[in-house]
């Protein structure tokens, strides 16, 4: 029987050609993304571990320093002193201890451009042990900063600025933007400089002041003696720790295990967001193979009829076409796991080459990885294969012996139907039903719901597919003559095959539908509150993400052409004995440069700041039962209490906390306000001019970003493009499937109909209109699953929209019609280069040949 | 079943009389493959069809009847000599040319009917003239299908009908054009003989009463003795012709092939 099956896989290989590409695809994709992502995890887990390596303990301070937000006895707190770590550094089992402090520092080029992300910009202390070395730095040239003024920088951030030893740099951190010398250039295992980040360090009196307070450390760690154990280092540690309990120390193993496990957890999760894609590929290539055999059976109708008169069980027929299905998705599986450990390798070089450093480390193909793609492809394969081998059982062994072609067996739709009706209507009933909730509670209703809606539709496409193309005929045939009207009567010929390629498409094209109108409207609503919400021209913040010098206002309001220079700080203690974010500002600057839309409150958002009052958001004072006019207790962060009435509620607006206070109102309560951004108003509008005024005012630093309207928008909504843009990319396979289906169906139809383009052909339809012909069947298809895609994705967003709602009160379904117009046209494109091939060999056809053969 | 005298409006029966032609073979050679598998399919093939004519072309099999026919229809291409219809000589044309030339002026019925399974009968008809993008004449469809006596099939579907039905669809696809030559290859073969004989009829009643000229290949001699002329083929070559045969002529004829065959 295997014999039997290879013979047949050999002698139809041409017609399995596209059946093979998509198992193909699928494993590959599949193979891929296991071992890119076991490498990269693998890679990951050995540089961390390897840094840990000569750490016993590692004690960490939450206490300090003006970058977190301080918990509520913060003042009582001692932190990690200078004291506390000579006292560690004696104890008997510590070979020697390290103080270090980090925060945010960023170099500039020779043009005042912040080097770097900002968001993995680092400046930390230069620690040298006795020896005068860091253990964590290796000096290419120069040594390390030994004085205020000298910094040292990574090597790849000194090659992209140009610095020598010698050379002064200017160096921008929290504070204003200063001009350092460089005393040295290094290399570093730290996680964040391999992964493309800079690093610049300072001496350690110098880094105290700029993160912290001088004389303390956020993080001390301890090498240890020989012999000593980390649990014996830690047991000795623990008593000289600071008595408020914010510093807490761990052993070396411990922090390596813990960071092992959140890169592990971090691969896992992309692991399967990956791998949802992948299933959804492999479910579109289904359809394919499942054609394909269906076609390949129907041919071979007399040789298994054959069969069956000569003996063969049922079994044995299903089991020989099984075989087949076996022999086909081993072999693509082969070619797919092949090209997908190709296309893993090739992305870690990919990657490096983009400037994202990926540690180096050797390619992981786990046993799993061979066995999980193997077992998929060849398991899609049998599976989609399973109904025609069925069919192929159920020839019956006269049909042999008849001359004529059998009419092929005109089996009822009725039952498809039937399970096809319930499913969708059940499935839509539960979206709908989910929609209704109108929370996120009711998605996986939605979710649930949108998935027995598709396979519904899917089960019910060649019902559906009918009266769609009956109704494109006229038309086709009106611009396209006899090839439209051929074309179109064609696609409705065998309405399973057409509905299984047509599906195929619509898969990919739902998600992606449902996707962008959720992308889009979200984007959207994102902007309303964003955006909308501003009358500011611009918005400055640390490029870091860090807060910025509360000098900052100042410096903007002095600028040309400013109008107000409005800071709003931001805080978090509890009101009303809830912990809860605050923003301070000042309250007519606060009016100038913010849309406050008042929900509830007599007065005007500026009087009731003015007076003391707080503003809280609609959303927040209904859920926690405030109105306007009720006082609550606030418990600011110096540890004081006092009553503060609310003065009214305002719409949701993503710019502010929750709740609005007057920067006056909170100013005795804190050291130092922090102030994550600053609006700004201008006289004269957004333009390069004021830009670049503001820029002079704040000294050109690059570590402070000044973004314009169009800058926040991206900022807030860019995400969001980011991801549709991922999304696009992961369907793209299964959509790269779908089309190699599109090609499949053509050239078994071009296949199965020789003899008729062969007289198409000799009764006089010239080679250019029987390729229009194909081509136009191609596109109905195409469109034909395009448009049920879109229209399904519609449904589903539309649905999920209205669960959303409720966290994103300004949400509204926006219909990306420039983009469906775009996948909707795509989708016709992709018909017509799916028809190229097929359309070709319809066109090359020998005429004659072609209406002899029987 | 035989008639002596073709009593068409155009056709004459004087032999030595200008008469219009339809298609003419002057020296007509095909040669299929090289060296050892060559085989020369037509030797030299010179001969004409008048214009209103009904010529069968008979002979046993591997004669080169087929090969002439598609010679003749510009379906195949001629190694050397010339196939000319009207005054279009074929071997001059390129592919674009012959479709066109095939589109205008070739009908053609195939042993196997060969009609569109998804157009109805009508359309199947109207196929050649749709391609041509010419309108119908209404006044000769509704003749051509009143003739064929299928006006009361035209909606269905080939499915639906029996393989005489199929082939006299075929039939009226063939003369819906009114084309200057018929070309029918084997048109009976998957027939029974009562639809046979039918189908013959038509043939013969579209060139005596439609004007029309038809070039017919077959092996059996009672299809031949419809025609108004026959010409025998053995090993590439005409060998014999027949002028209004009976199927006892032709039978006689056909008989003695075994010992011509090497003349």
């Amino acid at each position: 029987m295997f014999r039997t099956a290879l013979r047949n896989v050999l002698a139809y290989k041409a017609r399995l050609l596209m059946t093979v590409l998509a198992v193909m695809l699928g494993v590959a994709f599949v193979s891929g993304t296991l071992v890119f992502t076991d490498t990269l995890g693998t890679a990951y887990k050995n540089q961390s571990a390897k840094s840990y390596d000569n750490v016993a303990v590692a004690i960490s301070s939450s206490a300090g320093g003006t970058t977190h937000p301080r918990s509520k006895d913060a003042a009582a707190d001692e932190g990690l002193t200078q004291q506390t770590l000579d006292r560690i550094s004696k104890l008997p089992g510590v070979a020697s201890a390290i103080g270090r402090v980090s925060g945010f520092a960023g170099a500039a080029d020779s043009k005042g451009r912040l080097i770097g992300s900002g968001w993995s910009n680092t400046g930390a202390n230069f620690a040298p042990g006795p020896d005068g070395k860091d253990p964590r730095y290796t000096f290419v040239s120069g040594n390390g900063p030994a004085q205020a003024g000298d910094v040292a920088l990574d090597k790849e951030t000194a090659a992209r600025g140009g610095f020598h030893v010698g050379d002064p740099v200017e160096v921008a951190t929290n504070g204003p933007v200063r001009t350092y010398t460089v005393s040295g250039i290094f290399t570093t295992d730290d996680g964040a400089v391999s992964a493309g980040g800079s690093l610049v360090l300072f001496d350690t009196a110098s880094a105290q002041q700029l993160y912290l307070t001088p004389g303390h450390y956020q993080e001390i760690t301890v090498v240890g003696a020989k012999g000593a154990s980390q649990q014996q280092i830690l047991a000795e540690v623990k008593p000289l720790l600071p008595k408020d309990g914010t510093a807490d120390a761990q052993t070396g193993k411990e922090l390596a295990d813990a960071q092992a496990k959140q890169i592990e957890d971090s691969f896992s999760a992309m692991s399967t967001m990956l791998m949802v894609f992948a299933a959804i590929a492999l479910f579109v290539g289904v359809f394919l193979i499942a054609n394909t055999f269906t076609m390949l059976v129907a041919q071979r109708t007399k040789e298994l009829a054959l069969l069956r008169a000569l003996g063969a069980s049922r079994r044995q027929v299903t089991r020989s076409v099984l075989t087949e299905a076996l022999i086909v998705g081993g072999t693509a599986s082969a070619a797919g796991f092949a090209l997908g450990v190709t296309i893993a390798s090739g992305l870690r070089s990919a990657m490096n080459g983009l400037g994202a450093k990926v540690p180096a480390g050797p390619l992981i193909v786990a046993p799993t990885t061979v066995v999980a793609a193997f077992a998929v492809g060849v398991l899609i394969t049998m599976v989609a294969a399973w109904l025609p081998a069925r069919r192929a059982a159920r020839i019956p062994p006269v049909a042999a012996m008849s001359s004529a072609e059998l009419p092929a067996p005109a089996k009822s739709l009725l039952l498809r139907n039937v399970v096809g009706v319930i499913l969708a209507c059940g499935g839509a009933g539960l979206v709908v039903a989910g929609a209704a909730t109108g929370r996120d509670s009711g998605r996986r209703a939605v979710g649930i719901g949108a998935f027995l809606l598709l396979v519904g539709l899917i089960v019910l496409t060649p019902l559906l597919s009918r009266p769609v193309l009956t109704v494109v005929r006229a038309p086709l045939a009106r611009v396209f003559g006899v090839s439209g009207n051929l074309a179109a009567r064609n696609a409705r010929r065998n309405p399973r095959r057409t509905a299984a390629t047509a599906s195929a498409l619509a898969i990919g094209l739902t998600l992606i539908t449902g996707l962008s109108v959720l992308g889009v409207s979200v984007g959207r609503s994102v902007d309303e509150a964003t955006v909308d919400n501003l009358s500011a021209d611009y918005m400055v913040r640390m490029a870091s993400g860090m807060p910025l010098d509360p000098s900052v206002a100042g410096e903007i309001s002095k600028v040309r052409g400013v109008t107000a220079a409005t800071a709003l700080e931001s805080a978090y203690f509890d009101v009303d004995g809830r912990f809860s974010a605050v923003t301070a500002a000042d309250p007519r600057g606060l009016a100038e440069t913010v849309r406050v839309t008042t929900v509830t409150g007599s007065q005007s958002p500026q009087t009731a700041l003015a007076e003391g009052k707080i503003l809280v958001d609609d959303k927040t004072a209904k859920s926690r039962g405030w109105k306007a006019g009720d006082v609550v207790q606030a418990s600011y962060p110096d540890g004081t209490k006092a009553e503060v009435t609310i003065g009214g509620t305002f719409a949701d607006n993503l710019v502010l906390s929750p709740v609005v206070m007057s920067d006056t109102l909170l100013a005795p309560h804190v050291d130092k306000p922090e102030v994550p951004q600053v609006l700004v108003k201008t006289t004269g509008g957004a333009d390069a001019k004021t830009a670049e005024a503001i820029a002079d005012g704040l000294g050109n630093n690059p570590a402070i970003s000044i973004m314009d309207r169009q800058g926040i928008r991206n900022t807030f909504g860019g995400v969001i493009n980011n991801m549709l843009n991922i999304m696009y990319g992961l369907l793209g396979m299964s959509l790269i499937i779908a089309v190699l289906g599109v090609v499949n169906t053509l050239a078994m139809s071009v296949f199965e109909r020789r003899r008729e383009i062969g007289m198409l052909r000799a009764i006089g339809l010239d080679r250019s209109r029987i390729k229009r012909m194909i081509r136009l069947e191609a596109v109905v298809i195409s469109l034909f699953g395009a448009v049920s895609g879109v229209a399904l994705g519609l449904f589903i967003a539309w649905a999920t929209g209205r669960t959303i709602s409720a966290d994103l009160q300004a949400y509204v379904m926006v219909l990306p019609w420039g983009r469906i117009a775009i996948f909707l046209g795509l989708a016709a494109l992709v018909g017509v280069l799916a028809a190229v091939w097929p359309a070709r060999r319809a066109a090359r056809l020998d005429v004659l040949d072609a209406i002899m053969t029987e | 079943m035989t008639t002596s005298t073709p009593s068409g409006t155009r056709a004459d029966d004087s032999d030595d009389r200008a008469v219009a032609v339809a298609a003419r073979a002057t020296d007509l050679t095909k040669v299929y493959g090289q060296g050892e598998t060559r085989v020369v399919a037509l030797d030299g093939v010179s001969t004409e069809f008048r214009k209103g004519e009904f010529t069968a072309i008979m002979g046993p099999s591997g004669s080169g009847k087929s090969t002439l026919m598609h010679c003749m229809a510009g379906l195949d291409a001629v190694t050397a000599g010339s196939a000319r219809i009207g005054d279009t000589e074929l071997s001059a044309l390129r592919d674009k040319q012959l479709t066109r030339l095939r589109r205008d002026k070739v009908g053609f019925v195939f042993q196997a009917f060969n009609l569109l399974p998804t157009l109805t009968a009508a359309e199947n008809i109207t196929l050649p003239l749709d391609i041509a993008g010419r309108k119908a004449d209404e006044a000769w469809l509704e003749k051509v299908i009143k003739t064929v006596g299928l006006a009361d099939r035209l909606s269905h579907r080939p499915a639906e009908l029996s393989g005489g039905q199929q082939q006299r669809v075929a039939v009226a696809r063939a003369l819906a054009a009114r084309p200057e030559i018929i070309f029918a290859d084997e048109p009976t073969g998957n027939l029974d003989s009562r639809s046979g004989a039918e189908i013959l009829g038509f043939l013969r009643n579209s060139v005596r009463e439609l004007g029309q000229t038809v070039v017919m290949v077959t092996h059996d001699p009672v299809a031949a003795s419809y025609a108004d002329r026959v010409i025998f083929l053995a090993d590439g070559r005409i060998v014999d012709e027949l002028r209004s045969p009976t199927a006892e002529a032709v039978l006689e004829r056909m008989r003695r092939f075994p010992s011509t065959v090497h003349s």
